[in-house]
């Protein structure tokens, strides 16, 4: 049995690291309800969007744009959206998972022609995939720091880019998207070319609309930016998702420390009460012994 | 004071700009300067870098900087989806004089692996933000 002066030790040093995750709760809290205002202004502009280019789709220029029209597929690129920070539960581990399981179903023969590039954003994907051998295109660190439009930009262009020179012919994103704070999902969805049902373009609408400078232009200029607004929503997605699992696991480690604590205060005690037991058997006893001899 | 008033919003990635009820309002269209107002035909234009006049429901003018999108005008509902968006009192002096300067030695520099036109349309974005300041 463990010492009482061990078990004091322990006591503390859990009830330390208990004050430190339930201060980076609330930190990931603060952080969660920012993520999710962001996700939620972000939605206005979505669904403009996403009626515009519904409408546009009808137009036939529209499906025969290099972005819309399906190639061969004989190369793939995959954007895989992690975290930079841990601490977050299976945030990054189901993600990194899920893409695993993507490559091998979908491309395995294309990987082991070293025919499937990786663009990582986040610290953790770039690390579990590098270390792994697998070849990384793109790593994006720190984009979370500071996520502002520009950034998805940046990495929407790098892999526009690629897939326009041909280097790649499909393109899919594995992320986390939120559903509440304490639930997180993985999805994957092809970011290029891209695919026909994202628009649900029944012609519903059809406004006569007058195009300045003219509907090709407009598609021209749309669907890149499309395409850049749809990583920029993944990443606000990511980053709402991220900061929920964190403060979950946060909570949850906080409710484990109470239970350890409680359970080490239980072991203190009872070595304590052992320890009064066997002081006082020895001092019976020794009173005993001394009157025997007296 | 004006009767005639059309639903308005402004819209970006980040955040709802505008959306409320306008008179009037002036954009940059890359084919030319246009304005909107009550009753205006479906409409649909991309929008160049320039600045974005509205005129809100007290007559009150308002100008934003913006950097490029979309203008679609429907029924008297007239949504503008833009990259980025600034109001023209909101607008950061240094970072504008920043960007600045480094599109200019961006372009100056001609390097190869100098992308000319992304340098070309950053310099077109500082230099029209820091006209709006100057107009005030």
């Amino acid at each position: 049995m463990a010492t009482l002066r061990e078990i004091r030790g322990r006591i503390v040093g859990v009830k330390k690291t208990q004050k430190i995750t339930k201060a980076m709760k609330m930190v990931a809290a603060a952080k969660f309800r920012r993520a999710q205002r962001n996700v939620v202004q972000a939605r206005p502009y979505a669904a403009k969007m996403k009626q515009l280019l519904n409408h546009l789709y009808t137009n036939p220029e529209a499906s025969a744009h290099p972005f819309i029209q399906p190639r061969n597929v004989n190369a793939v690129a995959l954007v895989i959206v992690t975290s930079d920070r841990g601490f977050c539960g299976a945030f990054n581990s189901n993600l990194v998972k899920t893409a695993e399981r993507l490559i091998n179903a979908n491309y395995k023969t294309l990987h082991e022609q070293g025919k499937v590039r990786l663009f990582c954003i986040g610290k953790k994907g770039a690390d579990y995939f590098s270390k792994r051998g697998h070849s990384i295109a793109g790593k994006y660190i720190g984009v979370y720091s500071n996520l502002v439009f520009g950034e998805a930009q940046k990495v929407a262009r790098e892999v526009i880019d690629g897939y326009t020179k041909g280097e790649f012919d499909r393109v899919d994103i594995v992320s986390n998207v939120f559903k509440s704070a304490a639930q997180q999902t993985t999805v994957t969805e092809q970011f290029l070319p891209i695919p026909g049902d994202a628009f649900d373009g029944d012609g519903a609408d059809s406004v006569d609309y007058i195009y300045e400078p003219s509907d090709i232009a407009i598609i021209d200029a749309l669907i890149p930016k499309h395409l850049n607004f749809q990583l920029w929503r993944l990443l606000l997605e990511s980053n709402a998702a991220e900061e929920g699992a964190r403060m979950t696991a946060m909570e949850n480690a906080t409710t484990n420390a109470n239970e350890l604590i409680r359970y080490l205060q239980l072991s203190y005690n009872k070595a304590r009460q052992a320890a009064i037991t066997s002081e006082l058997l020895e001092i019976v006893g020794g009173a005993e012994a001394l009157k025997k001899a007296g | 004071m004006y009767e005639k008033l059309f639903q308005l919003e402004i819209l970006t990635p980040g955040k709802v700009v505008f959306k409320d009820e306008a008179s009037s309002l002036s954009a940059p269209g890359v084919a030319g300067n246009f304005q909107v107002l009550y009753n205006h035909a479906p409409f649909l234009s991309a929008l160049d870098v320039g600045e974005i006049k509205v005129k809100d429901k007290s007559g009150s003018d308002v100008s934003y900087a913006t950097s490029g999108g979309f203008v679609e005008v429907k029924e008297n509902h007239v949504v503008v989806l833009a990259d980025a968006v600034e109001r023209s009192d909101e607008i950061d002096v240094e970072r504008a004089k920043a960007a600045k300067e480094r599109a200019q030695q961006r372009l100056k520099s001609m390097q190869m692996d100098v992308d000319l036109e992304r340098a070309r349309a950053a310099l077109s974005r500082a230099n029209n933000r820091l006209r709006l300041i100057e107009k005030g």
